[in-house]
């Protein structure tokens, strides 16, 4: 898809952070995106396609935003890396540069640096409306005329300008920009030095070589280009940006003052936390019925319509089962993330590392770590990724490695399943549903275990530069439901995706584990049960259900489960949740349908739901119900601790690029897990 | 030699140095030019970190990064406010 040849036009996004430059890639390339690994390493880029008048197609890649060319963080890496390295696959042949009008002086500088690399260059001005109410008037001509650039004001909420910038993308020769600074005048010298080793680069890039290989030597020099820059753009602001009426108290001050209130913000801030967690049992409890509803119809349609045997077995009871398990809890999961990217797109979220700040920074962690701690609630890979933006190494090892603690979407299913069994769907004082309750006290367990590791490690692990706090915090804007909508439809298509290829292939083997068994045992019951009378009809049932259990426990799932038995009975766990443990190694929200093709193997049909088929479920030696209360807890604790995520391991050694981290971080969860269901369940038993 | 420390909610300082070496890079990025003037905007519910407006934005940092911005010509909130309306 979206195959590209050499001569097409390459085009890469770049701009400060919040300028509105992902609201410009959504509507340069509507739902004709995707993300994958950007050439040569293994940081993942968003890349579209752009269509003009039906003929000409352009590759855009949209960059992390970046505040400077000289990158302070991962994140700056990536995006800098890729305009400034010419060997890079990437290499755009025209630079969008974003950029905030109604915060033009900073969004220039980082503008003036990328025009002083010499490729063609086209400035996008977004927040032309909020410039406005400022009371800023930008004239545009003067601005392009002092740049020598094309300035293209957008709008991408009502897609004012989009064409314009695309007729001007393929349309227009793109002239190469007045220099603002003299960048030979700062060192001559060095300059001159560069140039032998490199006759094709213009001052600016010498100059950004020298910053790569000899930092050193720049020393002040950087921050004398900086103020030089400022200085140039002051002038050209004079020039072209009148102030028309004086600067009313913003709108955003004004919330600031009730969000960020000493206690009303942190009031305000538990009760959308609150909010979400009630909203993602009650809102999302009918389309999961519905889901549920449809598969199992779909399972007794093809085992009435399609002729018996092995194959119609492994189809409903290891492809179906699994993988309605897991579908189930995608409007859980849908939900989870549309409040994250709300939260995120509004420009509460740094409000909430602005608040943070101080006690994050006591466990070792850096306020910029609440966000991709708050997303860890919904998948723990985006959100390591997400910690590219703390510039500093020891806040951003810690946050990783502490991420995995949060609850993630993952454990929902599997909490959902337990918590439904061990109370009732009622509600508490007319308000509070209590399963949303106990599930909101899973996330805080989650939540404190993760701020108590993060201390300890605190301790452990050494600091290698000054840790600092330097942090935008933007204006409060509407979120824009199309970014949001594109978000939400690449996180679902990756969690059916990826999840649903583990769990069609961990079900089907499961599922032959648990259908073979070793020798000949299971013609052996068979036979035994054919030798009994079969007189009495009554019993065929109950005589059948006896054949499957026993030839469960015979088969070579069972003897793996009984083999690692003993290890986890001491935490309530019987071989069938062996299995169930073992698979979910992969995955953790494999362990339901685990459960579901075990369970499914014991019995006639599919109509019981497995909630229902496992509260059955007795103890074969007291004949109590076998999930009592200390089971159930165990388990979902078990699950809370444990690093039960074959992405999280891979996303942590990519991230980090050394096993150690990942290793370490699968040592202690693992560690942790045993420790603490072994404990709850010998109290409670 | 006052800090960005001594400024006080709702008052304005001109910037005349960054005194970390470290830092000074990244806050002149971020706009923190000496000769701008700021003003201190909001003060986190815990005391720090603090948020100042710079460059027509707001910008939030710890105290021991105010620390090394130096400033002078103070002017509290008032006197401001009323030169703006006048």
């Amino acid at each position: 898809m979206n195959q590209l040849t050499d001569k097409q036009l390459r085009i890469a996004i770049t701009g400060n952070p919040n300028c509105g430059k992902t609201s410009v890639f959504n509507s340069l390339t509507g739902l004709n995106q995707q993300v994958g690994n950007y050439a040569g390493t293994t940081v993942e880029i968003k890349s579209g396609v752009l269509t003009y008048n039906q003929k000409q197609k352009a590759r855009i890649i949209d960059l992390p935003g970046t505040y400077s060319i000289y990158p302070k963080s991962k994140d700056e890496e990536i995006a800098i890396d890729a305009l400034i390295n010419p060997s890079s696959k990437e290499s755009p042949d025209v630079i969008l540069v974003v950029c905030d009008a109604s915060n033009l002086k900073r969004n220039l500088l980082y503008f003036s640096q990328v025009a002083d690399l010499g490729k063609p260059v086209i400035l996008v001005l977004t927040m032309m409306d909020i410039a406005e109410k400022k009371g800023l008037d930008i004239n545009l001509v003067l601005l392009s005329l002092n740049l020598g650039i094309r300035v293209v004001p957008v709008n991408p909420r009502n897609g004012k300008g989009i064409d314009k910038l695309k007729d001007t993308i393929f349309n227009t020769l793109l002239a190469t920009q007045n220099h603002l600074i003299d960048i030979y005048n700062l060192a001559p010298d060095l300059i001159t030095e560069e140039r032998i080793r490199h006759p094709e680069f213009n001052d600016f890039q010498c100059f950004l070589a020298i910053y790569k290989n000899q930092r050193e030597k720049l020393d002040d020099l950087l921050s004398e280009e900086t103020i030089q820059r400022y200085s140039a753009i002051n002038n050209i602001l004079l020039d072209s940006v009148t102030q028309k009426t004086a600067e009313k108290e913003q709108f955003s001050n004004r919330l600031d003052k009730i969000l960020t209130h000493r206690i009303w913000g942190h009031v305000i801030f538990l009760f959308i936390l609150f909010i979400i967690f009630e909203s993602i049992f009650s809102i999302s409890k009918f389309p999961m019925l519905w889901i549920q509803n449809s598969f199992s119809w779909f399972g007794d349609f093809f085992t009435s319509h399609f002729p018996e045997g092995p194959l119609n077995d492994l189809i409903v009871n290891g492809v179906i089962a699994g993988l309605s398990g897991v579908i189930v809890f995608l409007p859980q999961i849908i939900l989870l993330f549309a409040f994250i990217a709300v939260l995120e797109d509004s420009g509460y979220m740094a409000r909430v590392s602005f608040m943070m700040d101080k006690l994050m920074r006591r466990v070792g962690m850096n306020g910029k770590s609440v966000v991709p701690l708050i997303s860890g609630v919904a998948c723990a890979v985006p959100s390591i990724m997400a910690t590219r933006n703390i510039e500093n190494w020891k806040e951003r090892i810690i946050t990783i490695m502490v991420i995995p603690l949060m609850s993630c979407s993952a454990r929902l299913p599997v909490y959902t399943l337990l918590i439904s069994m061990i109370t009732p769907d009622k509600m508490l004082w007319g308000v509070f549903n209590v399963q949303g309750l106990i599930l909101m006290g899973m996330y805080l367990i989650g939540f404190f275990s993760a701020i108590a590791a993060a201390w300890v490690m605190k301790f452990l692990i050494k600091a290698k530069e000054r840790n600092y706090f330097i942090l935008e915090l933007p204006t409060y804007k509407a979120p824009r439901l199309k970014n949001i909508l594109l978000t939400l439809i690449e996180k679902s298509r990756t969690f059916v995706w990826e999840a649903g290829k583990v769990i069609v292939a961990v079900s089907v083997i499961l599922w032959m584990a648990a259908s073979f068994g070793p020798g000949n045992s299971f013609a052996e019951i068979d036979a035994k049960y054919a030798n009994k009378n079969l007189s009495n009809e009554l019993n065929a049932k109950e005589i059948s259900n006896k054949i499957k259990s026993e030839k469960l426990f015979a088969s070579y799932a069972g003897h793996f489960g009984r083999f690692i038995e003993p290890a986890i009975q001491p935490l309530g766990f019987d071989w069938k949740i062996g299995i169930a443990l073992f698979s979910s190694l992969a995955a953790r929200e494999v362990f339901v349908g685990t459960m579901a093709t075990i369970y499914n193997l014991g019995d006639e049909s599919n109509s019981l739901s497995i909630r229902d088929r496992m509260m059955e479920e007795r103890d074969p030696i007291t004949n109590k119900p076998k999930y009592t209360m200390a089971v159930a807890f165990s388990l979902m604790l078990f699950y809370a601790f444990a690093l039960q995520c074959m992405s999280t391991i891979a996303t942590v050694y990519k991230e980090t690029k050394t096993w150690k981290w990942a290793s370490l971080q699968f040592l202690y969860t693992s560690g942790l897990a045993y420790l603490v269901s072994l404990v709850i369940f010998q109290v409670f038993r | 030699m006052q800090t960005l420390v001594d400024l006080k909610k709702g008052e304005y300082a001109t910037i005349t140095a960054i005194s970390d070496n470290q830092l000074k890079l990244k806050l002149m990025e971020m706009g923190c030019i000496p000769g701008e003037t700021i003003r201190l905007s909001q003060i986190a519910p815990l005391g720090d970190p603090i948020a100042i407006e710079v460059q027509g934005y707001t910008l939030s940092l710890r105290l021991s990064e105010a620390a090394s911005i130096k400033i002078n010509n103070i002017i509290p909130k008032t006197i401001k406010n009323k030169s703006f309306s006048a």
